[in-house]
């Protein structure tokens, strides 16, 4: 019983199915040959299964070129995987140095490792992971950028790329956001009509236009803000469009979290006379902040996708990288498969997330926490 | 601490530092001091840069010769024109719903959701894209965006190219999007299954990759002009674009448009009759195949009468070029494929959830009471699935309307890559970003100003 219960639904279901035929019967009568109209569908989605089947198998292996060199791929009909086998680190991490690559994938490992981590609830006790926590986005930074006192070559951000840039933008830009936005959404619900007006008018603005117009702003704008014209570095550049836009969207998710918090609970704080920095930091945005965690999460993989307009003003991101390794001159023409080794990397990324949003937000409906 | 707050029982002197209003007038001072000499600055800066690297500032460049050539604009005064059809007769349709309302107040009684919405959707889905579509197709020719039109010009150009792609996508997505969900919640296995595959899918990759690889990697991969895919009666495919079967006003399509609003108006007043008739002395009045009739019979009259509505022109073959058809630039097919296939996975999501939020004791009780599973859908579910529903769908219109921005990565002239072409001319960046973003700005503030109303009238009102 206990082993059944920690199975998924479905594989209870598969087994109990597999375990007896007239059971099985039953639930084909019932799932799939209601009624006619049923049995049609049926009869059409099982063609519909064969034929993208057939397509996607024969395309993606039968007919596919293995391998790392391009003669693997002459005049095979199907996909060149040698393509994606040659390329993938480039997929990964761009044009960052090829001695240096162990870097990112440290980076990555401490970020995946970190996350990984603090799944588990018992690790989640353990205090000092909030510390590890709040220093990784700086240690993440080093590591990449490197530094002459630490003994690690500059890395030019120019030369960031790929998933690497995909993700050092979403987080970056989610981590930054997030203080800007939380000032936000308390100024929107501020008593002082002049800081909400501010607060919803940047709000409102910023949501109301598309992303790649505040893109445009911090590249093409940015310069022309500071004294002299600096020269600002293009990927910092993007960073600051997406923090502005990100900033807006979270501020929202944060009011929604904030309208949660039962009124009483600041009624009493202000009881205890605590002044309104400490109302909030200590009583209400706790409260708000837990609240919030699944549409923060659904904010970051929104972030996640957006972060693919950088590829339009000329980052190497994913999407930039995916588009410009079809320019290969080894490699010429191989759209499709870069395409579809970019949306899968994107697409386990954003799926796996959800998913663990998903049994969070479960855990925390029922479970209580 | 000094900010700190009084504990109630110490009385505040007036105008002392300890008063609360008096400080909130005292930071908000401070913050507006702030704002502006960071706003200050940065336009400071700005204007200085300009002047240093020689550059115009102002709007005077919107009347300037553009010089670049737009690959698809539409006609702009007809076009525009249309679009004000449009508009004036959403206001009259809005204006017709507000006079019913007053006129069954007068009567004692009030705007019941049926007439109201029932007006305002006929006026929206029939009478409006029939007078664009009217309007849009009509033989007259005027004023074409070419190269020695204004920058000002080529930007409404780019308007319009957004509004075009925008309206279609809302529509497409809309259709597949609702289809999609409802198949999430079909008992047939296999159904639900695919639609869920369909969904995670697509809506977990991001709408610009779906763009490109429409672009890159369907769309140009298609044969050239002499060796078209061709689907007789449907379609021509190639490497220049969509070539679909196009449709011009006959001499009798007028008389249609005043036909179909007339049947509508029909349907709507015999379903009323047939209810006043229903309450009075219980007898039924077969509607459905009364309207059923009225829609076939019509149509059929007016054909025999004043000819067919539209005359269908086939794309062919001419020299090098392909005449008589409907065409959809592969630019233009990218960006409604990604938009739509991506939008139509979140809607679907949208309205599995908006049904999934009616609860299954209302089922229950609806059919407990005896009604069929039609009126069941219509008179119990669908009302309060759509309250559920229609929030989040107007944010995926908006959002659909602001990711057809993603066409100045493929190349399709609108606002945004209209936009880009006359920073690049002008070099009048900090202009035309603003005009860019205050258009976006006004869509959007115009559809959630709208989505208010909605969300006030059909409010649960509590006893």
């Amino acid at each position: 019983m206990n082993n059944r219960a920690r199975q998924p639904p479905w594989a209870v279901r598969a087994s109990a199915l597999a375990r007896s035929p007239a059971r099985a019967g039953r639930w084909a009568r019932r799932r799939l040959f209601g009624n006619w109209v049923d049995s049609l569908l049926t009869l059409v989605c099982l063609w519909l299964i064969y034929w993208i089947g057939a397509h996607l198998l024969s395309w993606g292996v039968l007919e596919a070129g293995f391998g790392t060199e391009p003669q693997a791929c002459r005049g095979i009909r199907g996909a060149c995987w040698a393509f994606i086998e040659d390329m993938w680190q480039l997929f990964l991490v761009g044009m960052y140095p090829r001695e240096e690559r162990y870097r990112a994938y440290l980076a990555f490992a401490i970020a995946c490792g970190l996350t990984l981590a603090t799944l588990f609830p018992r690790v989640r006790r353990w205090r000092p992971l909030y510390l590890l926590w709040a220093v990784s986005p700086l240690a993440i930074y080093l590591i990449l950028r490197g530094s002459e006192t630490l003994g690690l070559v500059r890395v030019d951000t120019s030369r960031w790329g790929g998933l690497l840039l995909t993700l050092v933008l979403a987080a970056g830009g989610i981590v930054l956001a997030c203080p800007v936005g939380i000032v936000l959404a308390l100024g929107r619900r501020s008593r002082m009509p002049l800081v909400r007006a501010l607060c919803v008018t940047y709000i409102e603005t910023i949501r109301g236009v598309p992303l790649i117009t505040v893109l445009f702003m911090s590249t093409v704008m940015l310069p022309l803000f500071f004294r002299g014209g600096t020269e600002i570095d293009k990927v910092l550049r993007a960073q600051i469009g997406i923090l502005l836009f990100a900033a807006a969207y979270l501020a929202e998710v944060v009011r929604g979290g904030l309208q949660g918090v039962a009124e009483g609970q600041e009624e009493a704080a202000t009881a205890l006379g605590m002044n309104y920095a400490q109302r909030m930091v200590l009583v209400v945005l706790p409260q708000a902040l837990r609240m919030v965690i699944p549409p923060l999460v659904s904010t970051f993989i929104g972030l996640l996708k957006d972060t693919s307009l950088v590829a339009i003003i000329g980052l190497l991101d994913l999407l930039g990288i995916a588009e410009a390794a079809t320019a290969n001159p080894r490699w010429l023409g191989r759209i499709v498969e870069a395409y579809v080794f970019a949306a899968a990397l994107y697409w386990v990324l954003c799926f796996f997330i959800s998913r663990v949003s998903l049994r969070l937000e479960k855990k925390y409906r029922f479970g209580g926490a | 601490m000094t900010a700190m707050d009084p504990p109630g029982q110490r009385s505040v002197r007036r105008g002392s530092w300890r008063d609360p209003s008096l400080r909130a007038y005292a930071y908000q001072a401070v913050v507006f001091a702030l704002v502006a000499a960071l706003a200050y600055r940065l336009f400071r800066n700005t204007l200085d840069n300009l002047a240093a690297k020689g550059l115009p500032s102002g709007f005077g460049f919107l009347s300037n010769e553009a010089g670049f050539g737009i690959t698809e604009a539409l006609p702009v005064p007809r076009l525009a024109g249309a679009l004000l059809v449009l508009l004036g007769s959403l206001a009259a349709g809005l204006l017709a719903v507000w006079g019913l309302a007053c006129w069954r107040r007068a009567r004692g009684g009030t705007l019941g959701e049926s007439d109201g919405l029932v007006l305002l959707a006929l006026v929206l889905t029939v009478f409006l894209p029939g007078m664009a579509f009217y309007l849009t197709r009509s033989s007259f020719q005027v004023g074409t965006y070419t190269e020695a039109s204004t920058y000002g010009m080529a930007l409404i150009v780019g308007v319009l190219n957004t509004i075009k792609v925008s309206l279609l996508g809302c529509a497409l997505a809309t259709l597949v999007g609702v289809l999609v969900g409802i198949a999430r919640l079909s008992t047939n296995f296999l159904v639900e299954t695919l639609a869920a595959i369909y969904v995670e899918v697509l809506r977990n990759i991001p709408v610009l990759l779906q763009i490109f690889f429409w672009y890159f990697a369907v769309l140009q991969t298609l044969p050239g002009v002499h060796d078209s895919i061709a689907w007789p009666g449907v379609a021509l495919l190639n490497n220049r674009g969509i070539f679909l079967p196009n449709a011009m006003p006959a001499p009798g399509s007028p008389w249609y448009l005043l036909l179909s609003f007339g049947v509508l108006l029909a349907i709507v007043y015999l379903a009323r009759i047939a209810r006043r008739e229903r309450d009075r002395s219980g007898r039924r009045i077969p509607v459905t195949w009364l309207s059923l009739g009225l829609l076939l019979g019509a149509p059929a009259a007016a054909w025999w009468l004043v000819g067919p509505p539209v005359e269908l022109t086939y794309p062919e073959l001419q020299g090098f070029n392909i005449v008589g058809a409907l065409t959809l630039s592969p630019e233009y097919a990218a960006l409604l494929f990604g938009l739509t296939v991506y939008s139509s996975a979140l809607i679907a999501e949208i309205v599995r959830s908006g049904i999934q939020a009616v609860t299954k004791g209302q089922h229950e009780a609806a059919h407990a009471l005896g009604l069929k599973r039609g009126q069941v859908l219509r008179l119990v579910i669908l009302p309060q699935a759509l309250r559920v529903i229609v929030p989040p769908l107007t944010s995926q219109y908006l959002n659909l309307t602001k990711n057809s921005s993603l066409g100045v990565a493929v190349a399709y002239p609108e606002l945004v890559a209209v936009g880009g072409t006359a920073i690049n001319q002008s070099g009048q960046a900090v202009e035309i970003i603003g005009l860019t973003m205050g258009v976006y700005l006004t869509i959007s503030l115009l559809i959630s100003f709208g989505m208010n109303w909605y969300n006030r009238s059909v409010r649960l009102v509590g006893r």
